[in-house]
């Protein structure tokens, strides 16, 4: 197991370092160079004057090196100005030269300054994926047992009426986008003209205007249910259906087994022969599928936090991406790339306790 | 138990002109008509036939298990004289698994793969008899010691797939067994078994039988099983059944042409491709929605009357005077049951040529690795050790042995699906060993062809019939023009007895024995020289199998092919096989021919091979040898003779030699090989293992 552990790392480490470069490099191509170089020093520069600049800011030279500085394994570059000041990727403002460290990257923590935030990119990355996280939690708090329970409920008798029922509900919640189910649910229960809300309001039974928020801004410094409800479920609808369809194909299979003969021709009730035969065994497929939802989730949620105003991951992925904010594109991935594979690695390995043929190798 | 007022002289099990049926879109397909048995206390009942005549739905039936589709559409299920056709769910439930237990044909997938197999037995106690969970656990235990595995605390603990096959089938029996029910009913418990590992597994179901007083219904496709294990018989075909008695009077004097047919188309000792040639039943076995009015076996019998067989539906009628045998067929009287075989064709034994194959100390090893985390040591697999034989043209040489000895990794090497450790394989004056199949010239492919064991997989199911074995002549670059491939391939379809129309059809629209004919044209397309036919039959009917191994004889015939014949059925082997080789674990341990292979001396695992076929014939008296154990993992051989972990004449080699030394080949007369210890006079004295009893 434990090697199995320290092999499965060591594959991650070498992916991680892969993907970042890909991202690196994409993000430092020239064109989106010239626009930082635009953007942070005068926007009517002259080509010549942009690449003077750039091969000032630390911008110039191979790809490669620019990567380990990215990363902390080579030395920041430092640079004499004419004027006898030095100035170097590692040297903050005001400090002097000799007290700076020679490396500075994501190793040593300095994940880079945000263009957009006007903050550090790790103070950003840090309160967006913190804002994510409670999403993502609460997400997958009402997601998978949900979609378990009806994935079960309609797999275990095939083709019956509660089948059908809950098949087409499955269906029809995986098939809408989330920006239509999100701005449905608005409509329908946070809109002060539209839905339910005036209903209620004047029957008084809700004191403000609207039954739920359809903001989760306030959500930021203080979760309730009132201003969280909608953006969870939002996002969970989508993934209850896709979840539970996964279930139930599973589950039906799993029912057809010669096993589950076995079981009920041994006496086994119904409902023992569901909850002791048929649902470890029918677990092992959706389990995957449900640890393939938290990347989903981290990126997924760029509509739904637009949406519903949420600065989490996702918004700051989209401010960074639209603002060419190089360092928090790279944090962002980083954090991404981390997250795919940390719960890959958890996927791999419940399957082993979900699956008893299985061996890790 | 609910019934106390059962009376133990009243039959346990009645069933009276039960009738199933599935219903699909189309129409209603009935499955089993107006069928009927008893079954006695202590009783064990054979239901015999072909696939899709309806014995397994009979079984089903009794559990009450026919799935959405299934419904008994008439008769009753009397069991303790209470009928089942009429229970609840709830009330049936105290019935399945208590009174009433099943024993599976695979049991690898009756056994649940995510839970610990003691759970899996405890189960049963605790749902019937409301026991605790601990007690539950320890009569487990005891069941799985009565069952004879070893180690029954490691085994409770472990997981199914943890088990072999053997092992796993005698948990499934133990799981039967766990609430004492008073009617077992087996559906082909053996079929994915080897032929020792299945006499191990048929002595203990006779042995428990007889312990517990439990009756049977013993489900089996397989008529010489029947006979070592059942009192009585029921003959089914298609939906009916066609013939029911005691089993020695079925046997010895049967009734309907059906079985008579059934009999005259399995290899019994006596039987030879010379002398005697089987009898396949002609036609095909009816489709449930075209059955013939009349006799569903009329199209097919021998004895055949116009107007009277086709008329209207047969009864079951009475043997005169018999004791409790009935057979479906109007005509008892008047057929002459006795009326000796009449010889259908006396061929002359063809003559051996030339030596076409010759094989010189083939090794095959397999590197693979043991770490349960990937990694971990890794380990070799002797596949194949030191392989020496001769084959020749014209001659059948058959390769025999169970799971894992290393067949058909033969196989495979002489095909060039792998390449060999050492050793060589010349075919003609060439050497192939170490040629994988891609780099082969087309002269060589098509000189070395297999039959492969699965016919209904073999065949590309988007692709006709004439088409695939087009596509075989173009691989083999034969002829200048579609023209002459399309009319050698018509040829070939003359070749296997198919008809010419049959070009244009697609797999799917053909049975099994049909299949497999296409399999067999195709791989004699090229004329092949040497063709591998890898269990050719033994996915197929009895009666279809009969005609296909004809075939292939014909054909050997025709084209003095040199046929490697890998079986585990003995009987089929000593029927149509010149030459044999024994193979257990990679080594070959006996080789000779057919006479002597089958006769004394034996190696001693030839000899419990032989004893564990079953013979469909009364007259067979058996030595009734069982091999301990199961067999060991090629991973992890036993050192010095491979065969000693499971040999009960080891205490006949003096000191430990068994144990240490790797016995050497060792000539007896007339290149008779055999690879043991055994010192001669032992050898001499052996025993025959099938006799005949004195007529």
């Amino acid at each position: 197991m434990l090697f199995f552990v320290l092999r499965r790392l060591g594959v991650m480490l070498l992916t991680a370092l892969a993907l970042t470069f890909i991202v690196f490099y994409m993000t430092n191509l020239p064109p989106n160079l010239e626009k930082l170089a635009k953007s942070e020093a005068s926007v009517r520069m002259a080509d010549d004057a942009v690449a003077s600049w750039l091969e000032e800011n630390g911008h110039g030279g191979p790809v490669l090196l620019r990567y380990a500085q990215w990363i902390g394994v080579a030395p920041g570059w430092v640079r004499l100005e004419d004027d006898g000041t030095t100035r170097g990727r590692c040297i903050a403002s005001g400090m002097a030269p000799e007290d700076a460290p020679t490396y500075c990257g994501v190793l040593q923590g300095q994940w880079g300054y945000s263009t957009v935030f006007k903050q550090p990119v790790s103070e950003v990355l840090g309160r967006s994926v913190g804002a994510t996280g409670w999403l993502m939690l609460w997400v997958m708090v009402v997601m998978v047992p949900t979609s378990l329970l009806l994935g079960v409920l309609s797999g275990m008798r095939e083709g019956s009426r509660t089948d059908r029922v809950l098949s087409t509900f499955a269906i029809a919640s995986t098939a809408t986008p989330e920006y239509v189910s999100g701005v449905i649910l608005i409509a329908m229960l946070a809109s002060a003209t539209a839905g339910i809300s005036p209903l209620l309001a004047d029957w008084g039974w809700i004191s403000g205007k609207t039954l739920f928020q359809g903001t989760a801004t306030s959500a930021m410094d203080d979760i309730t249910f009132w201003n969280f409800a909608l953006p969870v479920a939002t996002i969970a609808l989508y993934g209850i259906g896709y979840i539970a369809r996964m279930t139930r194909a599973s589950m039906t299979e799993v029912m057809t087994q010669q096993y589950i003969r076995t079981a009920r021709l041994k006496g086994v009730s119904f409902k023992q022969v569901v909850m002791r035969h048929a649902l470890r065994n029918a677990l092992i497929a959706p389990f995957t599928v449900i640890m393939l939802q938290f990347p989903w989730l981290l990126n997924g949620v760029v509509i739904s936090e637009t949406l519903f105003n949420y600065k989490g991951f996702g918004w700051t992925l989209v401010q960074a991406a639209g603002n060419n904010d190089i360092d928090t594109l790279l944090g962002c991935s980083v954090v991404a790339v981390f997250v795919v594979l940390v719960t890959q690695l958890i996927s791999d390995i419940g399957y082993v306790f979900l699956n008893p043929r299985i061996r890790l190798a | 138990m609910t019934d106390t007022n059962w009376d133990p002289s009243k039959p346990i099990l009645e069933i009276e002109n039960l009738s199933i049926s599935f219903f699909t879109r189309l129409r209603e397909i009935p499955a089993v008509m107006d069928f009927s048995c008893t079954v006695m206390a202590g009783e064990a009942m054979g239901l015999v036939g072909e696939s899709g005549c309806g014995k397994s739905t009979v079984a089903l039936a009794v559990m009450r298990d026919l799935g959405k589709n299934g419904r008994i559409v008439g008769g009753s299920i009397k069991f303790k004289g209470r009928d089942l056709t009429h229970m609840t769910e709830e009330e049936l439930r105290h019935i399945r698994g208590s009174e009433i237990a099943m024993i599976y044909q695979e049991p690898m997938a009756s056994l649940n793969p995510a839970m610990k197999i003691g759970a899996q037995l405890a189960e049963v106690p605790m749902i019937h008899q409301g026991m605790a969970r601990d007690e539950a656990w320890k009569l487990a235990r005891q069941i799985v010691a009565d069952v004879r595995l070893p180690d029954p605390d490691r085994i409770l603990g472990s997981y199914p797939h943890q088990l072999s096959g053997g092992q796993q089938q005698r948990i499934v029996i133990a799981m039967a067994l766990m609430s004492k029910p008073a009617l077992l009913i087996l559906d082909e418990p053996t079929t994915a078994l080897d032929v020792t590992v299945e006499a191990g597994v048929i002595d203990l179901v006779k042995d428990l039988g007889h312990k517990y007083g439990t009756s049977m219904l013993f489900i089996s496709h397989n008529l010489g099983l029947v006979l070592d294990v059942c009192n009585r018989l029921c003959v089914m075909y298609s939906g009916e059944a066609v013939e029911t008695g005691n089993v020695k009077d079925v046997f010895d004097k049967m009734r309907h042409p059906y079985t008579q047919a059934l009999f005259r188309s399995i290899p019994l000792p006596g039987a030879d491709k010379n002398s005697r040639p089987l009898v396949a039943i002609p036609g095909n076995f009816p489709l449930p929605h075209e059955r013939p009015q009349g006799c569903n076996f009329g199209p097919r019998c021998d004895y055949f009357a116009e107007g009277r067989c086709n008329k209207a539906e047969i009864p079951m009628a009475d043997v005169a005077d018999s004791n409790r045998h009935e057979s479906r067929c109007l005509r008892i009287g008047e057929i002459d049951w006795d009326a000796p075989l009449k010889a259908a064709k006396v061929f002359e034994k063809t003559p051996v040529g030339k030596v076409v194959l010759k094989l010189d100390d083939l090794k095959k090893y397999y590197s693979v690795s043991t770490g349960a985390f990937g990694g971990g040591s890794r380990k070799v697999v002797k596949a194949n050790e030191t392989l020496s034989f001769e084959a020749h043209e014209g001659e059948t040489l058959a390769i025999v042995g169970e799971s894992g000895c290393g067949k058909s990794t033969f196989a495979k090497v002489l095909m060039g699906l792998e390449t060999a450790t050492s050793g060589e394989i010349m075919l003609f004056d060439e050497n192939i060993q170490s040629t994988p199949i891609q780099q082969r010239n087309t002269d060589t492919i098509s000189q070395v062809q297999m039959v492969f064991q699965n016919p209904f997989d073999t065949l590309n199911p988007s692709m006709n019939v004439g088409r695939q074995i087009i596509r075989a002549l173009e691989i083999f670059d034969y002829g200048k023009s579609d023209q002459e491939r399309s009319d050698r391939m018509l040829e070939l379809l003359d070749l296997v007895k198919l008809p010419r129309a049959f070009a244009e059809r697609m797999p799917r629209q053909l049975s099994g024995g049909q299949k497999q004919r296409v399999g067999i044209a195709r791989a004699f397309a090229g004329g092949a020289k040497v063709v591998v036919a890898d269990e050719p039959v033994s996915a197929l009917d009895v009666s279809v199998q009969a005609a296909v191994t004809d075939l292939l004889m014909d054909i050997q015939r025709k084209n003095r092919t040199t046929l490697l014949f890998i079986s585990h059925d003995l009987s089929i082997v000593r029927y149509l096989s010149d030459r044999v080789m024994v193979m257990y674990l990679g080594h070959v341990v006996e080789m000779g021919t057919t006479d002597q292979v089958f006769q004394p001396p034996y190696h001693p695992y030839t000899e419990a091979l032989l004893s564990a076929v079953p013979i469909a014939d009364t007259r067979v008296i058996k030595q009734r040898i069982v091999l301990e154990g199961d067999i060991p993992s090629a991973m992890n051989p036993p050192p010095g003779c491979p065969f000693q972990t499971r040999c009960r004449w080891k205490g006949k080699v003096a000191g430990n030699l068994c144990e240490t030394v790797m016995p050497p080949v060792r000539m007896l007369e007339g290149q008779h090989q055999i690879k043991c210890h055994l010192p001669d006079d032992v050898l001499a004295n052996m025993e025959p293992v099938i006799k005949m009893a004195a007529e």
